[in-house]
């Protein structure tokens, strides 16, 4: 998609593709012939620019057609770089400004509980993203009312745009459960610990939950993991061929 | 209008379970009784307006319709952006309520009054910009946002605003409330300056000058057959607004009629461009800003003296 469509953040959807297929095909209780269904799970891609990964996501899950995928970054398409309200199925919220999807994600928790739903609502943030003042307004807010039914994960990969994060960030975990959250801290690239981390939540009761998911920003492919050059830099043909030469090559 | 405010909401959330209020730790015991007689309903969401605006956009998403409370600029200015993405873009049906509108808090200083939030809500893609002219107008205009489909700016006066109507009028958000009629020209006004407008008008008619009074409380989408009308009809329209003149109802009056291939005179009569220094409550900055009823019809007998180049 960023080939074909020649836009940037191929590495920050691939920091969390892990973490999104996890929650569509393990983890969210949805349906993508009900899209609109009330008690669905709601997830909410704070990141907006890793869109790519999510859009792949809902393609593959049913949502859409992959031929829609076509249509990202184009002219008149549906798929923008960041996600517009509504564009396709499956997407709950428009985002791309950071620091807004903790707060969308805490409404949405705040009416399910109003309206006497069990639904759960993932909120998917980067780490730069935590450097906004509004996600620390909404962790507080999450946690003074006992949403238990919201889930942060913080796609944890150490970088910003323009540089480290865990110089101011850290140390992180121990942020949220000061905010009053009940945190852990995963591997956010082991499909197996990502699932059962985010299937266990809430983590205490009346408390919500954040899991740190330590990532690698580029991951899986290796001329593209931790070089920040690929948070900018759309994949020409050949950049494909070799990533998607790997990636292939590591199929079981 | 707080109370009358308050009084609709009440009236709403009793007859639609979806409504919730939230207020960003403001409202000191007006909303008691809300939150007693609908528990589960009411949260303060603390001194967070950001967050709050955006929870609001989650809890519209959630199927409920939220209305987020705070003094004018914490609830339009300090989380525009939340309120352009979380509440406009995703064209959730959020009433943002706005206390204090123009100088309301005027001995507070200007980082608590109001001067730029019509404009800056005016400008939002899908957003309604709702300016009750008094108590009636407010409760009305509450009940209205109600059952609104998609964003609201609901911009509110203070406590003791004067009461103009006597009897509920018929309202409807972007249909105009004729207050008073009058043979020579329009005075159009927003908010809480209609009570000056009025007695601006009763002043004029004692020197022989017939005023049309228009509540324009909805500033977006503005009630253009009316406008039309009044242009057409008199040729002198008076746009009255305690609101910067940059952008505020004036401007977009100034804005159809320009489109409007009408030939009018445009007044408009608004705070000027700069922030207040000195102490002072509403009254004397309305003085300062040349908004008083004596001296609006002043100004409006001196323009209407004034030739029209064609």
């Amino acid at each position: 998609m960023a080939c074909a469509g020649t836009t940037p953040h191929v590495a920050s959807a691939l920091s969390c593709a892990d973490v999104v297929a996890a929650l569509y095909f393990e983890v969210l209780r949805i349906d993508p012939a009900a899209p609109e269904d009330e008690g669905r799970d709601r997830f909410i891609l704070s990141k907006g620019h890793g869109c790519m990964a999510l859009y792949a996501a809902l393609a593959e899950r049913g949502f859409f057609s992959e031929e829609v995928l076509d249509e990202y970054a184009r002219e008149g398409g549906r798929l923008a770089e960041h996600p517009a309200p509504r564009c396709v199925p499956g997407i709950e919220a428009a985002t791309g400004s950071l620091g807004h999807g903790l707060s969308l994600g805490a409404g949405l928790a705040l009416a399910a509980k109003i309206r006497g739903q069990s639904q759960r609502v993932f909120v998917l943030l980067s780490d730069a993203e935590c450097a906004e003042g509004s996600v620390w307004e909404a962790a507080l807010f999450s946690s003074a009312r006992g949403l238990d039914n919201l889930v942060a994960i913080v796609d944890y990969n150490q970088w910003s745009a323009m540089g480290r994060t865990s110089p101011y960030l850290e140390p992180l975990a121990e942020k949220w459960k000061a905010f009053g959250w009940s945190c852990v801290e995963i591997d956010g690239h082991d499909a197996g610990v990502i699932v059962a981390a985010l299937s266990r939540a809430p983590f205490e009761p009346s408390r919500p939950a954040a899991v740190v998911a330590h990532t690698v920003k580029g991951k899986g492919v290796s001329f593209m993991e931790n070089d920040l050059e690929w948070h900018y830099r759309p994949p020409n043909d050949n950049d494909l061929k070799r990533a998607l030469d790997e990636i292939e090559g590591r199929r079981p | 209008m707080r109370n009358a405010f308050i009084r609709g909401l009440t009236a709403l959330a009793d007859r639609d379970r979806r409504v919730v209020l939230l207020t960003g730790d403001l409202g000191f015991k007006i909303f008691d009784d809300f939150a007693a007689r609908f528990p589960g309903r009411f949260y303060n969401a603390g001194v967070a307006e950001a967050n709050m605006m955006s929870v609001a956009g989650g809890l519209a998403l959630g199927g409920l319709r939220p209305f987020a409370y705070s003094i004018v600029p914490f609830a339009t200015l300090r989380c525009l952006e939340q309120i352009r993405n979380d509440i406009c873009y995703q064209e959730a049906a959020v009433t943002v309520v706005g206390v204090g509108g123009g100088y309301s808090y005027g001995a507070n200083g200007a980082t608590h009054h109001s001067l730029e939030d019509i404009a800056i809500m005016r400008c939002l893609p899908n957003m309604t910009v709702v300016c009750p002219g008094d108590p009636v107008e407010a409760e009305l205009a509450t009940l209205a946002a109600g059952v609104h489909t998609g964003p609201l700016y609901l911009r509110l006066g203070r406590a003791g605003d004067a009461l103009v109507h006597g009897s509920a009028p018929p309202f409807a958000i972007g249909r105009a409330i004729v207050v008073r009629e009058g043979a020579d020209c329009a005075l159009i006004s927003t908010g809480g300056m209609l009570p000056v407008a009025v007695a601006a008008a009763a002043q004029l008619a004692r020197e022989g000058i017939g005023c049309r009074v228009v509540s324009m409380h909805t500033v977006k989408p503005l009630d253009e057959a009316l406008l039309h009308r009044c242009a057409v009809e008199y040729g002198a329209v008076f746009t009255i607004e305690e609101h910067g003149l940059t952008g505020g109802l004036g401007s977009a009056v100034g804005e159809w009629l320009a489109a409007s291939g009408v030939r009018c005179r445009l007044r408009c009569y608004g705070a000027g461009d700069g922030f207040a220094h000195l102490c002072g409550g509403q009254e004397y900055y309305r003085r300062m800003q040349g908004l008083t009823a004596e001296q609006i019809a002043g100004r409006v007998r001196e323009a209407l003296k004034e030739r029209v180049q064609c």
